[in-house]
């Protein structure tokens, strides 16, 4: 497998704000690759330092072996972003944006191919309407077409489904499963773990503008139990003390975190044996969601050097 | 030149040209205004250089108004495109900083022709005019347009909003260019004045405009030619800089 995109050591610095404090990654072509964090955690200054709108101060970035800054041409060939913010010219039509960003990109006559961005996108019936007159979902997938007009191998969506209904989220999401299928790397972020869950096959979690996590989605749901189990006694009862120990309290709940399912079957016998009584019982799967909350806790002050 | 400049280009003629009735049309109508009103009041007292006053007025006003409008083409289109967000557009590709600096200036330049050819064509039944030396006519309002086209590049870039670009526009380029000598010869100035005039840049596009039209001017128009194309050499070389080293724009 060849590197689709290369991020070596990459530092950023707004006044006093450190954005990026020496980020690398390696993201293989075709991969499908989510970049998770909370905001500020520097995944928008990462994806601006790429597509070159953000110049870092420090360390290199490259697209398909391309450098984005001593050979940006080549490398924005490669690259397409969709953007976070919902932007549009309002002077023209979908077409007219289409084809203009196709120039923009060296591409003349690229009818037939925006033709087929439209329908994959559900716009066809709107090419020749004006993007002042489009609602917000549809200006959303005006911005992917856009990030594909030039066919790149390597796709990058900021958000992308932020503020989308949930309809048109799975559309987009199945289109751009299939561009990954199709072969195109694909690098993802979002605030929608379970969407990353989902479609992501690696994940990297920045905090601070530190990379704090970096696996495989797989490997990283393996790393914390498997369920959680939930439940309440009934009129405000102590655990028996063998489980108190094991068990975190909020709210009146009492939390358990279990490897695997034959645990339940000894927890509820020492419930029995200290005669309590259940109120209310959960069990839920654990998800990214424990993930990245685990992993943001963790790395709490260790890199708070920026500030 | 590659396609990608071309098509900048070209997007930003059709912005402009998409909503001619307000870039076009109504520099025109104001022109036409001007030259009504100041020739019904001068035109039977006033010659300058021996040429009756509405004469003298119309290349005045046909270069002033193609200088205000290639200034707002470039300014008006980045800080539209800044304020909406919309400029990712042009700096996603691969077009470099000297296409792009390219393609805004030529966009103005053109926007301040048709500008400038509108008001010939509908001024020029109003006052008998001459084209003594077409070239130099359309020598100094390309330079012109492109001296201006620039500087509104360079307000565009500089202005976070519109309010800030409106005073850039208002207080400086609308003085500079309305006291350049569009309705009267420098000659006819107190002393002080006249030498203001002559640091005024926009005075020699004007004088050297007029000296195609008439073959007579303030000035000698080998100067001013000389001072408008070291103008513009100057300020495309202060806005290059400033778009290599990316300032507003890729932080």
């Amino acid at each position: 497998m060849s590197v689709a995109v290369a991020i070596d050591r990459v530092e950023k610095r707004f006044a006093s704000l450190r954005a990026l404090a020496g980020v690398s990654l390696q993201i293989a072509e075709g991969e499908f690759f989510g970049l998770l964090g909370p905001n500020g955690a520097g995944k928008t200054t990462l994806i601006s330092c790429l597509a070159g709108l953000v110049r870092p101060d420090a360390g290199a970035l490259s697209v398909m072996g391309h450098d984005v800054v001593t050979d940006y041409r080549e490398a924005r060939r490669r690259l397409g972003v969709v953007p976070q913010e919902l932007v549009f010219d309002p002077f023209f039509s979908v077409r007219e944006t289409l084809r203009i960003q196709s120039g923009y990109f060296g591409i003349r006559k690229n009818d037939d191919w925006i033709d087929e961005i439209l329908a994959n996108l559900d716009l066809t019936s709107k090419a020749e309407v004006n993007m002042r007159r489009l609602s917000g979902g549809m200006k959303r997938r005006v911005l992917v077409a856009q990030a594909l007009v030039h066919k790149p191998p390597v796709i990058v969506l900021d958000e992308p489904t932020a503020g989308v209904d949930v309809e048109l989220r799975q559309g987009l999401w199945q289109f751009v499963r299939r561009l990954n299928q199709d072969g195109h790397t694909v690098i993802l972020t979002t605030h929608y773990l379970e969407e990353a869950e989902a479609l992501c096959g690696r994940i990297a979690m920045l905090k601070q503008g530190h990379v704090v996590a970096l696996d495989t989605t797989r490997n990283l749901l393996a790393g914390v139990a498997g369920q959680t189990l939930q439940l309440r006694l009934a009129g405000s009862q102590p655990l028996p003390p063998a489980l108190g120990a094991r068990a975190t309290e909020s709210d009146g709940n009492w939390i358990f975190h279990l490897a695997g399912l034959d645990e339940i079957e000894p927890l509820l016998a020492a419930l029995r044996e200290g005669n309590c009584v259940i109120d209310d019982l959960r069990l839920t799967q654990s998800d990214l969601e424990d993930v990245f909350l685990g992993v943001m806790q963790n790395s709490g002050s260790a890199h708070e050097d920026g500030r | 030149m590659s396609r990608g400049f071309v098509t900048l280009l070209y997007k930003e003629v059709l912005r402009f040209w998409k909503v001619s009735f307000q870039t076009v049309g109504a520099p025109v109508l104001t022109a036409l205004l001007y030259l009504m009103i100041f020739s019904h009041v001068l035109e039977s007292h006033v010659q300058v250089h021996g040429v009756p006053y509405g004469a003298f007025l119309i290349p005045g006003l046909v270069i002033m108004s193609a200088l205000q409008n290639a200034f707002a083409n470039s300014s008006s289109s980045l800080i539209q495109s800044k304020v909406t967000g919309s400029l990712v557009f042009v700096l996603l590709p691969p077009i470099s900083y000297v296409e792009f600096f390219l393609a805004y200036v030529v966009a103005a330049m053109l926007r301040g022709l048709m500008v400038g050819v509108g008001i010939l064509a509908v001024t020029l039944w109003f006052a008998p005019l001459t084209f003594v030396a077409p070239l130099w006519i359309l020598l100094f309002i390309t330079l012109g347009g492109g001296i201006m086209g620039t500087l509104g590049m360079i307000a565009g870039i500089w202005a976070d909003k519109f309010d800030q670009l409106a005073g850039f526009q208002n207080f400086l380029i609308m003085p500079l260019t309305m006291l350049s000598g569009v309705f009267y010869s420098i000659h006819s100035l107190p002393e002080f004045w006249q030498l203001v005039s002559r640091f005024n840049p926009v005075f020699y596009m004007i004088d050297g405009f007029r000296f195609g039209f008439f073959g007579v001017s303030d000035v000698a128009p080998e100067i001013s030619l000389t001072v408008v194309m070291a103008s513009f050499l100057a300020v495309s070389a202060a806005t290059l800089v400033l778009l290599r080293s990316g300032y507003k724009l890729r932080s």
